[in-house]
């Protein structure tokens, strides 16, 4: 614990800590010797608030551990844990930036300047130092560890992964997902983004609530909805299936989808679970920025005797790659990480298997740490391209500015 | 936390008005414009629709089917066929107990939405309102951790959390935590660009009527941040409510959320398994009337900002 901890602050303190001391150092050289009222007013200020930061923390993390160990102080009251823990939770979150601020505003002038902004930026930031940076630095270091990370086996788990059909198949099918999944979603989303601004108001706002509703919805509530469509009934009985029904319908022998791996049909079918979710994500974005293209250029492009096609791939599409490019990068970030569907549906069995799975197998099925540190390692070189790609739009979007 | 969420949220609080009736400029089809109704239109649209709903009604027609008629027959015969019982809703509650999971969902849900608005609005501020050295670098970090597969997370804090460390694995606070900290960077990231926006001429003639920065924050930038931070909330709700990893692997079998008692569900072969489309469908009903009503207040809130922007 305490060797993640001072990590955690390594990470973090360069950076604020950095630009602040010598100031401190000058300020309290300088305001010190007088000892002055309103001085010892700040000093106090600066000690209650580190005293009421302490005392803040101290008090939801204990709170906390009692709600835990202690539930019967509480009446073993579900909903008496639930609502205290909600008040300590968010009432610790903001007495403890209320100390912060005090602490900061007591400090002498330049330095309470010059620290403010770190100490808004420091519960933030430490969070994802604790929950992002540092485990994704131990985790590269427990990719060349062995199984149970008590030595280092060198490029072992590298090695094991590649070598395992099991990976292979893996990879094969995350990208067959990628190929399939955000094309397919942003081709839908499109289609349904203009066809539904063609309905009148009423039918444009049921139509897309519909397409938009399953955005509510969870992996596992899907794959649940999506199992009753792909059950399979013996041809002796009737279909309780709808998939098999309509197959049946047409004159096809009932299946059993989810097995069936000819041409990855049931991967298929897994990606039509994701598309059916995401497409309504996709229409609302590239909704709102068709309707902000400029009705003037699509009527220049209707004088000029454009049909309706040539106007939308010419003067619609241009305009709208921006947002095109955002939905399909979020998608594919989404679809490197696809576990639920999986997981819950077949747990990578005929050859279903994503990277995502395949770690989750590996950490807790097989308690193979080490491997399956490897293959999230991978997978964040999979999603390295993405992460460029995003810094450098982001930047060329600050200039913009 | 997903990505998607980052391009949703900058789409609701850049003003879509996709939901939005009150603006008479964009009536479509044949209404105003004069335009024809396009039959094309309203024919792939209906298909789509349908396509979109079936399976939701297929899982909502099952869940009110006993265990014959759910095995026996398909749903859509149910008007025919019969086999109609409430058995199913009262057995995931009783046997299920689907009641407790419910309100561990709630429990782990509320504040893992509303601290990480607090602590990623204060950041926002900071990277809006105040300048310091490092401001850029930092920012660029925010950016490239939204991308982060949070599977990196699970080994090293489980350890961190687990008896030998912490100590607080399986417990609500852990899951708070852990939600926290992975909606941080695209809170902070939608917060910011959202504030940018904001006139700087008000936080300018606040600080000259003396204003601290915190009394800014609180009496100003809130209360303008309103619609980015109704957008927010949504998504990370849907998301906390939603999630299956996290839950299953930080929360002890007393504390499940609903989620992971559905997949426990799912799991189950044969006794039982006719609770499966109930159980399912009581998981969707709160982020669904949270999407929904929310959605409605979030537009209105919208709408009004615009009026004075």
């Amino acid at each position: 614990v305490t060797a993640g901890t001072d990590r955690t602050v390594d990470v973090e303190s360069p950076e604020p800590g950095e630009p602040t001391p010598p100031d401190e150092a000058q300020l309290r050289g300088d305001g010190g010797g007088p000892g002055s009222d309103p001085d010892a007013a700040r000093w106090g200020k600066v000690l209650l608030g580190l005293v009421g930061m302490v005392l803040v923390g101290w008090f939801v993390w204990n709170a906390c551990l009692s709600f835990a160990y202690h539930p019967e102080w509480y009446a073993d009251s579900k909903v008496l844990i639930g609502v205290l823990a909600l008040i300590v939770g968010v009432g610790g979150a903001f007495f403890f930036f209320y100390f912060l601020n005090m602490l900061v505003e007591g400090l002498p002038g330049r330095a309470s300047r010059g620290f403010m902004p770190y100490a808004f930026m420091l519960p933030g930031f430490g969070l994802i130092a604790l929950m992002l940076l540092y485990p994704t630095i131990q985790t590269i270091n427990y990719s060349f560890a062995n199984a149970d990370a008590t030595e280092y086996v060198g490029l072992e788990n590298y090695r094991t992964t590649f070598a395992s059909q099991d990976f292979r198949s893996a990879i094969l099918n995350n990208v067959l997902w990628l190929i399939i999944v955000p094309a397919v979603t942003v081709f839908l989303g499109v289609i349904v983004a203009v066809l539904a601004d063609k309905l009148s108001t009423k039918g444009e706002k049921i139509s897309k609530s519909i397409i938009f509703l399953p955005m509510a919805i969870s992996f596992v509530g899907a794959s649940t909805i999506w199992l009753l469509v792909y059950q399979y009934d013996p041809a002796n009985e009737p279909a309780t299936g709808l998939l098999n029904a309509v197959w049946r319908g047409l004159g096809g022998d009932p299946q059993t989808w989810l097995q069936n791996s000819t041409l990855r049909l049931n991967s298929i079918l897994m990606m039509v679970i994701l598309i059916w979710l995401q497409v309504g994500f996709a229409m609302i974005l590239l909704s709102s920025a068709i309707k902000g293209v400029p009705e003037d250029t699509i009527e220049a492009a209707r004088i000029d005797g454009a049909t309706e096609f040539q106007i939308f791939g010419r003067v619609v599409i241009p305009q709208i790659k921006g947002t095109i490019i955002t939905v399909f990068i979020t998608v594919v970030i989404l679809v490197l990480k696809v576990f639920d569907v999986v997981y819950v549906l077949t747990d990578g069995r005929d050859k279903t298997q994503v990277i995502a799975n395949l770690f989750f197998a590996k950490l807790f099925r097989d308690s193979q740490s080490g491997q399956a540190s490897a293959i999230v390692v991978i997978l964040l070189i999979a999603v390295t391209p993405v992460l460029i790609y995003q810094v450098r739009h982001f930047r060329k979007e600050e200039l913009g500015r | 936390m997903s990505d998607q969420a980052t391009a949703a949220a900058d789409a609701l609080a850049s003003g879509s008005d996709d939901y939005d009736d009150n603006k008479p400029a964009r009536v479509r089809g044949i209404m105003a414009d004069g335009r024809r109704r396009s039959l094309v239109s309203i024919i792939t649209m209906t298909v789509l629709c349908v396509l979109w709903t079936v399976p939701t009604v297929g899982l909502l027609v099952t869940s009110m089917r006993d265990r014959n008629a759910q095995a026996e027959t398909g749903w859509w015969t149910a008007l025919w066929n019969g086999g109609w019982t409430f058995e199913n809703y009262r057995g995931v509650f009783d046997k299920a107990e689907i009641g407790g999971a419910l309100l561990n969902s709630v429990i782990v849900a509320i504040p893992a939405t509303i601290i990480p608005i607090m602590f990623a609005a204060f950041a926002a501020y900071a990277f809006s309102f105040m300048d310091f050295r490092g401001k850029d670098l930092l920012f660029i970090l925010i950016v490239a951790v939204m991308v982060v597969p949070i599977q990196v997370a699970f080994q090293p804090l489980l350890n961190m959390f687990g008896s030998n460390g912490l100590g607080i694995s399986g417990q609500f606070i852990a899951v708070w935590i852990l939600h926290t900290g992975f909606g941080m960077p695209l809170a902070i990231y939608t917060f910011r660009n959202y504030m940018a926006t904001l006139p700087k001429t008000v936080i300018e003639s606040a600080k000259i009527d003396g204003a601290t920065h915190f009394q800014t924050f609180w009496r100003l930038i809130v209360p303008m941040s309103v619609p980015v931070i109704a957008a927010f909330a949504i998504l990370q709700f849907l998301w906390v409510w939603n999630d299956l990893l996290i839950a299953k692997l930080f929360l002890a079998t007393d504390n499940a959320t609903v989620i992971v008692k559905l997949q426990g569900l799912l799991g189950a072969q044969g006794q039982g398994t006719e609770l499966l489309p109930a159980g399912a469908f009581i998981s969707m009903v709160i982020p669904m009337v949270v999407f929904f009503s929310m959605q409605r207040f979030f537009v209105r809130g919208l709408t009004s900002g615009a009026v004075k922007g």
